[in-house]
């Protein structure tokens, strides 16, 4: 630590005793206590750049994947690889990038990376279309199926509203940390689907979500207790019509964008109005942000965050 | 000699065969669905002239060889056969006389019915897809078991090279159908041999009719032959008269066990001027009285049969989950009737549909349709990109489609029904119908604030039925395919990948 850093980290601790304890500050500790991070980012953004190079210059802001990836540590990795459709057509996360966040992963001491998704096509299709199994088992991953239910496990969520309890693949549960990488895409349904959307893909019940308020539902599995230790929202490619399946590549925009938070709802957020330049999406129609809100998953309230932006 | 041949020639088609029915997993080549096209009835139906050519000519010369080495039924009873005499050493077999009327009366039956329209015994019997039938229902399940046992065992050791898959059981009816027929079927092999071959099965009928006419047989050879009927207790076909020392042709199926088992070189398989022949043979050149009967007899039983059945077309509603008025058909089948008209159900397309959801019908096509291929969105749905089963079908009845065929095929419509919504009823968001649909058939409109409702246009549908699966409407679904009577083309435009859009702010 050199005397800058030294100076900077006094001042800011400093700032921190004096701040009074926000709604979001709360959180914040609420997530991550006992997990030592103190980046000094809530939320980096990168545009222009190929996925891995945003990725390698967003999670150096963070100050590394060992900020998060621990030695010795079992790390899932949740792509979304929902569809039957190959990269080009944004309908699932960019491979390369899901590629990188995996060798990022091992290099940093994890000791086992696993990737999955419950797919709605058929998954090994999906799996392979998505070029998704290749790139994580050529960066060492494993890659597990998600089509049955005996490989989930039921977890209850006290702080929920209609969603009380959900069962999660136990790859998850019993990981030490997850890795929620999702693509950014319009969602016919839910307006859009983004981090907190991929998590339908760790469930196995989806029918329950659809038929009991999708919006609060999608709200409710962000309570869960052990959530994603880092999101990194693909915006590569990005789907702005007909997602999230999406029709042809006319659906499609490359828009060159990345984003990371550890708050989901903030991520989401960011993302949505990164959107929105796009294609009108105004926070409000995209309802699930603001009942995570309500439900302290998160802060919608950018304004309150220290955001650091890079265009390459 | 003669025999080791057989026997490895048969194994070379069988074992490929019965895989590429077990291997759920797509291992095995497409290519391997040729095995079920060189079968004799599906070759007969696709009209596969080059086939049907080359099947009739070898039986020409050298008699039932598909019956004894490519057909996988034939086979399989012969494995049956040699399992029994494995644990009974002493087995014999003996002569018995032809059953002709019962045999000749089941070709006529099925034929005439074909020809009325009414397909259902032309696949019922074809010994092909009875034997394909028990692959898809019987072996399938218990080999996926397997699998998932292993599964467990290696997933469980950190190996994730196998996994588990689910196995239903497709059709309660086509299940009790296929294992009643391998019970009598593994049963009549078991006591005796080719037993179902020579009394019931029509392509033996009828191959056993050509090879009477054969150029090569096994014959007597009358000079070394004592008679001592070592040949008949070794003849699973029971067409071998030891004492008269004739051969009824029309039932052997060329298996060489007689000659392998004749101690003084008694058999030939050769040609009749080569072997100088004595007092053979008067099992082919006379009884012209006894065809006549034949024929009057078959004549006479199979119109009293086609008098008695009840008439195609009584459609007996039941296991529906969804109130479909028409099935809907494979991809590739153009239209029900075509279907029927080609299909022998041997369940090649059920078996390799990686989706795995099609499923043998029970009325919904009529009584004639029973155990023919239909689409079932219980527990899937119809891959926009997957052409597997119109490409594999032996019989013609799907026609290959390709991929971007497959994209406009129309082989059933959305219907949506308002007032089992989710978004109707509930007034919130849903829109799983549309998110998986592939062409936006059903797509999300404004509704209500911000909620939105699905839209349909049939005109755009394929009838893939991913909205009719997808949708959590209970107990009633919001919407589902109805299936088309003759697919139709979708009016899918092309769309323009031309949006240049350049983003260059963050937007927040």
């Amino acid at each position: 630590m050199d005397r800058r850093e030294f100076l900077k980290m006094l001042a800011l601790s400093g700032a921190a005793f004096t701040i009074k304890q926000s709604k979001a500050m709360s959180l914040m500790t609420q997530h991550f206590s006992g997990k030592e991070i103190n980046e000094n980012y809530d939320l980096v953004a990168v545009l222009g750049g190929t996925p891995v190079e945003m990725f390698r210059k967003g999670i150096a802001e963070f100050g590394g994947m060992e900020k998060f990836v621990k030695k010795g540590y079992k790390v899932v990795v949740k792509p979304n690889i929902g569809w039957d459709k190959t990269p080009e057509y944004a309908a699932t996360t960019n491979p390369e990038l899901v590629g990188e966040i995996i060798r990022q992963c091992f290099k940093a001491g994890a000791k086992e990376v696993t990737v999955f998704d419950h797919t709605c096509d058929d998954w090994r299709k999906c799996y392979a279309s998505s070029g998704i199994e290749a790139a994580a088992k050529a960066a060492g991953a494993k890659v597990v199926p998600a089509d049955l239910e005996s490989y989930y496990e039921s977890i209850s969520l006290p702080r929920a509203k209609n969603l009380k309890s959900a069962k999660v693949h136990k790859v998850l549960l019993e990981s030490d940390v997850w890795i929620n990488v999702p693509i950014l895409k319009n969602h016919g349904g839910a307006k859009m689907t983004i981090s907190m959307k991929n998590l339908m893909g760790i469930v196995w019940d989806r029918g329950f979500f659809h038929s009991h308020d999708l919006q609060q539902c999608i709200a409710d599995i962000c309570t869960m207790s052990k959530p994603a230790v880092l999101n990194v929202v693909d915006a590569y490619r990005l789907m702005k019509t007909n997602g999230p399946r999406g029709k042809s590549e006319a659906d499609v925009v490359l828009a060159k964008g990345l984003f990371m938070s550890q708050d989901i709802v903030a991520v989401d957020t960011a993302a949505t109005n990164f959107f929105n330049q796009v294609r009108d999406m105004p926070l409000e129609s995209v309802e699930h942000l603001a009942k995570a809100q309500e439900l302290k998953v998160g802060t919608m309230n950018l304004n309150q965050l220290n955001i650091k932006r890079i265009k390459m | 000699m003669l025999k080791k041949l057989r026997v490895v020639i048969s194994l070379l088609f069988f074992i490929p065969i019965t895989l590429y029915f077990l291997d759920f997993r797509g291992v095995l080549p497409q290519q391997f669905h040729w095995l079920a096209k060189i079968q004799l009835v599906p070759a007969l139906l696709s009209l596969n002239l080059i086939i049907l050519t080359i099947i009739v000519g070898i039986t020409f010369l050298f008699g039932r060889i598909y019956c004894s080495s490519v057909c996988p039924l034939g086979i399989f009873q012969d494995i049956v056969s040699w399992v029994s005499k494995q644990i009974n050493k002493k087995k014999k077999f003996k002569f018995s006389t032809a059953k002709n009327i019962l045999r000749w009366s089941v070709l006529g039956i099925t034929v005439i019915t074909f020809f009325l329209g009414f397909s259902f015994l032309t696949g019922f019997f074809d010994p092909y897809s009875i034997y394909g039938r028990m692959a898809t229902h019987l072996f399938k399940p218990v080999y996926m078991e397997g699998n998932n046992l292993l599964a467990g065992i290696f997933n469980a050791a950190g190996f994730h090279s196998l996994y588990k898959v689910q196995i239903y059981l497709l059709s309660i009816g086509t299940f009790l159908i296929t294992l009643a027929m391998m019970l009598i079927i593994g049963y009549l092999a078991w006591k005796k041999g080719r037993l179902y071959c020579n009394t019931i099965c029509p392509v033996g009928t009828t191959l056993g009719f050509l090879s009477k006419y054969s150029l090569f047989k096994i014959r007597f050879d009358q000079e070394q032959c004592n008679s001592c009927g070592l040949c008949s207790m070794n003849c699973k076909s029971s067409c071998i008269d030891a004492k008269e020392k004739t051969i009824d042709y029309s039932r052997c199926v060329n298996c060489f066990n007689c000659m392998e088992a004749c101690k003084r070189n008694g058999l030939k398989f050769a040609t009749a001027s080569a072997l100088q022949r004595k007092n053979t043979e008067n099992q082919t050149t006379t009884d012209i009285d006894n065809n006549k009967r034949r024929f009057l007899s078959t004549l006479a039983v199979s119109s009293l049969a086609v008098a008695v059945m009840p008439q195609e077309g009584i459609k007996i509603n039941g296991f529906h989950k969804v109130k479909r008025e028409t099935p809907v058909s494979p991809p590739g089948s153009k239209s029900a009737e075509n279907l029927m008209s080609a299909c022998t159900s041997c369940h090649l397309c059920v078996s390799k549909c990686p989706s795995q959801i099609i499923r043998p019908s029970l009325f919904e096509y009529g009584l004639g349709g029973i155990m023919q291929p239909m689409l079932s969105f219980e527990k899937g749905f119809c891959n926009y990109d997957c052409t597997v089963c119109s490409e594999i079908c032996p019989s013609g009845a799907l026609s290959a489609l390709t991929k971007e065929e497959k994209h406009k095929n129309q082989m059933g419509q959305v219907h949506f029904i308002l007032k089992n919504c989710i978004v109707y009823k509930d007034e919130t968001s849903c829109g799983a119908c549309s998110e998986h649909c592939p062409t936006q058939a059903v797509n999300m409109v404004p509704y209500k604030n911000e909620l939105t409702i699905p839209h349909t246009d049939t005109g755009i549908c394929v009838g893939c039925g991913a909205c009719e699966y997808a949708c959590p409407a209970f107990p009633d679904k919001a919407i589902y395919v109805e299936g088309l009577k003759v697919h139709q083309q979708a009016a899918i435009k092309k769309e323009k990948s031309n949006h240049k859009i350049e983003i260059e702010d963050f937007g927040f």
